[in-house]
């Protein structure tokens, strides 16, 4: 019971930031690596307002979310743009993107240390336990855990039921065809990157009300989105869900049952088993 | 900070792939050269302890008007190099500091590792390396292989078995029972301190009830203080690194972990500990400690602050300045940049410090805080080899 | 053999010579810089051996070599030197076959992700195994190998990845190697078990990195998991073969050269900013030289040429 719902809340954390990256590949196609960095950065952020000016990390979101917002957007439009145009084909702006955005994220690493050094940063927001059935649970990880389905909602109700939304999903599926019913790609690859580097910074603030950070602990993060996005389905939102939501479980069995120093092991033991018996995804129609 | 022109032509004359080149000039000034982390995973600690107190000596030094040699004073140049905590980085910069900048004198590096793997280099350019961030429980072996290398803050055996001399003492006045949790971070520091503990605890009668280490960089701790706290112990020790120190409390706080004595290892003593947890650390116990009411450890801390904008921590900090301080009274003692002499007597001489009176025997200081803990808002020194007016150990009452 | 053939073997072995004489200027930086390009031309010419083929990126590079160097480590106070080299090469071999076989037959994308993350989770499986079961064993590496001994292993070393390369080069592995990297499907028309081929040139590649690892790992003394894991090397590997060039054995030879002098020049004198200045530097490659300092020096001969005629 405590392991479900440990690992429920750590999951729904994971969602937000597994999302963040799967819009970016899933919709703008572009793998991005520095995915952590960014979503450490909104960490910095939260942690900057909270010690400096006692605002609380929940009502940092409202100005972390649009500063990332149009941060992406710029770095899409000025950065990448030129691999997109570079590009001949898919596999070719993968490599790009990848290599690209890795060298973006050492930039970012050194551009947070010469602004707020290299220390550790660490604040007690809402530490106090909570019981639920028993047991006890630290209030920051269930806030943080509502703010992300609340997000989550949103941006579902978004990509579901209005004509954007639609149109991002369109772009996921197919780039070419979404181009002949008149949906400007790149204006929507933009938008959705844009997004997905938004909702990144959001969970990095959340997430840095539970967790002590620095500024080169990025790369993590990157990973365990990457084993997300890939474990639900490039692209598909149900997916990326159930998936965060395995992994978060997965992670706390194996921390509790067995060592708390496997949980990469495990999130990787998961990531060969879908590799091996549903390489497009829990949900993804097996492609012929 | 100080860049030389000298070593930027140094580096465009290597790129253009020249083999030619010296900056030796016998100058004004003496050359000291520090590689540390200023980046990577132990530079959350190095920019804690080490660098500021760096900068805080040269500082000092140079306004006092420099060191005072045989041919008068000489104001001290500092040139330091990021390792980006990446032991190949460290050995090149500590290479280019010897044969390219031609430095006086190197700073001994920042961590177990980096000083043992430059400590070939200090060897064969006959520097001395004052080692303080270094822990080992194979130093007689290390000096012998480098005559010029100094521990100041003892071995892994020491610290695990003042933890348990104070665990003990606790239980022979009746105040807790036997049972101890005990987890590690799987790095070679906590690796190394839970093999030496797990005996030690033993042979004192203790029962470890719960056993566990979690990697490096692990953000979720939440599970082990879970199962920790399971266990039912009566004291909680981890052998940890600074960001697993802050998580272990964090947790320990919202579980509110029931237990007469906890202890974490590094950054314990960290002024951000005391400051992020307020008054609910009241009572941890931590690697280190200090006597922050001697005349001389107020000044030190004043000045620490003043200079640095940042505060001191509660061990590491004032042993790091001992060790530059040693190094200044062995120069201004030998009265030349002689790395040779400058070694010879810090062997054979007995230093005044802001820790007091240290020497070294053998190579290594005997005198060391090894146990601290934080009582009304200061962490003081509870247990060490040589130190004196360590205060008596608190119990451990909640968190609130 | 070719005259041609022979004529590159010369210059090859003149070059080599050349290279081994350098501990004898006695000079430590220059062999500590030296080791660290024998290191990363090493390192680099392995993983283009199999990624230049097949545009794989492997980024597990980090992962083979931590590999090397902890089985070094703990093996070292019971077990000859030379035996824990071949141990570490079989160890690396194996590894690469592993992974090879989970990831190699599906498309590059799974296989990148799966590699970044290697380096991470052996170091946890290494560390877990050495705490519960090890202890303090395998913490110190303690001989009497200098440096220079160091630099002149890990030439050897590549002088047997150079052969190796020539040798794939001509072998029938080669050639299948080509046809996978031009289509992977015409490939497997021709009757070519791409997946094998390609598992083969892995375990080639991660054999060598652990190699590496080990070799390197009396430099250190004291191994520390998360230092002998650092994730950092394997994108060093990648960007200075690509720097490089893939195309040819030597491309990467042509990248490490310039891009460690270039981080030599970046930390002696921007020692608070190397990582901002690298990636910088990192992204200005990907801009700018996109098929190598190789590719770009073809491009202008053939465009010499072509003006020539």
């Amino acid at each position: 019971m405590d392991i479900l719902i440990t690992g429920i809340l750590l999951g729904g954390t994971y969602t937000l930031i597994a999302m963040g990256l799967n819009l970016q590949y899933g919709v703008a196609r572009i793998m991005n690596l520095a995915n952590g960095e960014m979503l450490v950065a909104g960490a910095f952020a939260a942690f900057w307002t909270y010690t400096a000016g006692q605002v609380s990390p929940i009502l940092s979101i409202l100005f972390v979310a649009p500063l990332a917002f149009l941060a992406n957007w710029i770095i899409y439009r000025v950065i990448l743009m030129p691999l997109i145009k570079r590009a001949k084909n898919q596999g070719q702006l993968e490599v790009d993107s990848i290599l690209a955005t890795f060298g973006m994220g050492f930039a970012f690493v050194g551009i947070m240390i010469a602004t707020f050094g290299a220390d550790y940063f660490s604040y007690d927001y809402l530490g106090d336990g909570v019981q639920i059935i028993g047991n006890t649970f630290a209030l920051n990880r269930i806030v943080a855990f509502f703010a992300a389905v609340i997000i989550c909602a949103i941006l579902y109700a978004w990509l579901y039921w209005s004509r954007p939304g639609t149109a991002v999903r369109a772009v996921a599926v197919n780039p070419q065809a979404a181009g002949l019913v008149g949906i400007n790609v790149r204006r929507v690859s933009a938008l959705a990157f844009a997004l997905g580097g938004s909702l990144t910074a959001v969970g990095g603030s959340l997430i840095s009300t539970f967790l002590t950070l620095d500024a080169s602990v990025g790369v993590l993060f990157t990973m365990k989105a990457l084993i997300i996005v890939i474990m639900g389905g490039v692209g598909d939102v149900r997916g990326v869900i159930v998936a965060a939501l395995i992994l978060g479980l997965a992670e706390t069995a194996v921390a509790t049952l067995i060592d708390p120093g496997l949980t990469l092991a495990a999130a990787y033991f998961i990531f060969i088993l879908v590799l091996l018996f549903r390489p497009q995804g829990l949900f993804g129609k097996p492609t012929s | 900070m100080k860049r030389r022109t000298a070593l930027k032509l140094a580096a465009a004359s290597l790129v253009a792939g020249s083999l030619a080149i010296g900056t030796a000039q016998a100058g004004d000034t003496v050359k000291i050269g520090a590689v540390a982390p200023k980046t990577g995973p132990l530079a959350g600690g190095s920019t804690v302890t080490h660098w500021p107190n760096i900068h805080l000596w040269v500082h000092e030094v140079n306004a006092r008007g420099g060191l005072k040699l045989k041919d008068g004073r000489k104001k001290i140049e500092l040139i330091e190099y990021d390792d980006q905590t990446n032991p190949g980085v460290h050995i090149k910069a500590a290479q280019r500091l010897a044969t390219q900048d031609k430095v006086d004198f190197i700073v001994a590096p920042y961590g177990t590792g980096f000083n043992l793997a430059s400590a070939p280099i200090y060897a064969k350019h006959g520097y001395p390396q004052i080692a303080v961030s270094a822990i080992s429980d194979k130093i007689p072996e290390l000096t012998k292989r480098y005559p010029g290398i100094f521990f100041t803050l003892g071995s892994t055996t020491s610290f695990a078995s003042a933890v348990s001399d104070i665990l003990s003492k606790m239980r022979a006045d009746g105040k807790m029972g036997g049972r101890i949790a005990m987890v590690n971070v799987a790095d070679a520091f906590g690796i190394e301190l839970a093999e030496t503990a797990r005996p030690i605890f033993k042979k004192a009668g203790f029962e470890i009830v719960y056993d566990k280490s979690y990697p490096l960089g692990t953000q979720d701790l939440s599970p082990i203080m879970k199962g920790a706290k399971a266990s039912k112990p009566d004291a909680f020790v981890a052998w940890s690194y600074p960001p697993d120190t802050f998580g272990l409390t964090k947790q320990a706080i919202t579980q509110n972990l029931d237990v007469k004595a906890f202890y974490t290892a590094v950054a314990t003593c960290f002024p951000a500990y005391g400051k992020v947890f307020g008054k609910s650390i009241e009572g941890n116990l931590g690697a280190g400690g200090v006597d922050p009411t001697t005349p001389a450890m107020k000044a030190y801390r004043k000045a620490h602050m003043e200079v640095t904008g940042k505060p001191a921590d509660g061990w590491a900090s004032a042993n790091t300045y001992v060790s530059l301080q040693v190094l200044e009274q062995a120069i201004e003692g030998v009265g030349s940049v002689d790395r040779k002499a400058v070694t010879q007597y810090i062997k054979d001489n007995t230093f005044k410090t802001i820790m007091g009176d240290i020497n070294f025997v053998d190579q290594v200081s005997h005198r060391f805080w090894t146990v601290g803990q934080w009582q009304g808002g200061e962490f003081y020194g509870v247990a060490s080899k040589g130190m004196p007016n360590a205060k008596p150990v608190i119990l451990k009452k909640g968190w609130k | 053999m070719t005259s041609r053939e022979i004529r590159t073997l010369v210059i090859a072995v003149i070059l080599f010579g050349l290279a081994a004489l350098l501990p004898f200027s006695g000079n430590g930086y220059f062999i500590s810089i030296g080791v660290t390009i024998a290191m990363y031309v090493v390192l680099s010419t392995s993983w283009a051996l199999f990624s230049g083929p097949t545009h794989y990126i492997s980024l597990a590079t980090a992962a083979f070599y931590g590999l090397g160097t902890m089985i070094v480590a703990t093996g070292i106070e019971t077990v000859p030197y030379v035996v824990l080299l071949l141990i570490s090469a079989v160890a690396g071999a194996l590894m690469a076959a592993l992974v090879g076989l989970a990831t190699l037959r599906l498309s590059g994308v799974y296989f990148v992700i799966f590699t970044l993350g290697l380096a991470e989770m052996i170091r946890q499986l290494v560390s877990w195994l050495q705490n519960n079961l090890g202890g303090s064993r395998g913490l110190y590496v303690l001989t009497d190998l200098t440096e220079d001994h160091i630099y002149w292993e890990l030439l050897a070393l590549a002088a047997f990845v150079f052969l190796i390369g020539w040798w794939i080069g001509r072998s029938r592995l080669g050639f299948a190697m080509r046809i996978i990297g031009n289509d992977e499907t015409v490939a497997a028309h021709c009757g070519i078990n791409t997946a094998r081929s390609k598992i083969m040139l892995f375990m080639v590649s991660g054999m060598v990195a652990a190699l590496v690892g080990a070799l390197l790992a009396p430099r250190w003394t004291y191994i520390e998991p998360n230092i002998a894991f650092s994730p950092l090397l394997s994108f060093e590997v990648v960007i200075m073969a690509l720097l490089g060039g893939t195309k040819r054995l030597w491309g990467p030879l042509v990248g490490v050269v310039p891009f460690t002098i270039l981080l030599e020049v970046i930390e002696a004198n921007y020692p608070s900013q190397t990582i901002l200045v690298l990636g910088i530097a990192f992204l200005l490659i990907v801009y700018l030289v996109p098929h190598g300092v190789v590719g770009r020096l073809e491009q202008s001969f053939a465009k010499f040429r072509r003006g020539g005629n």
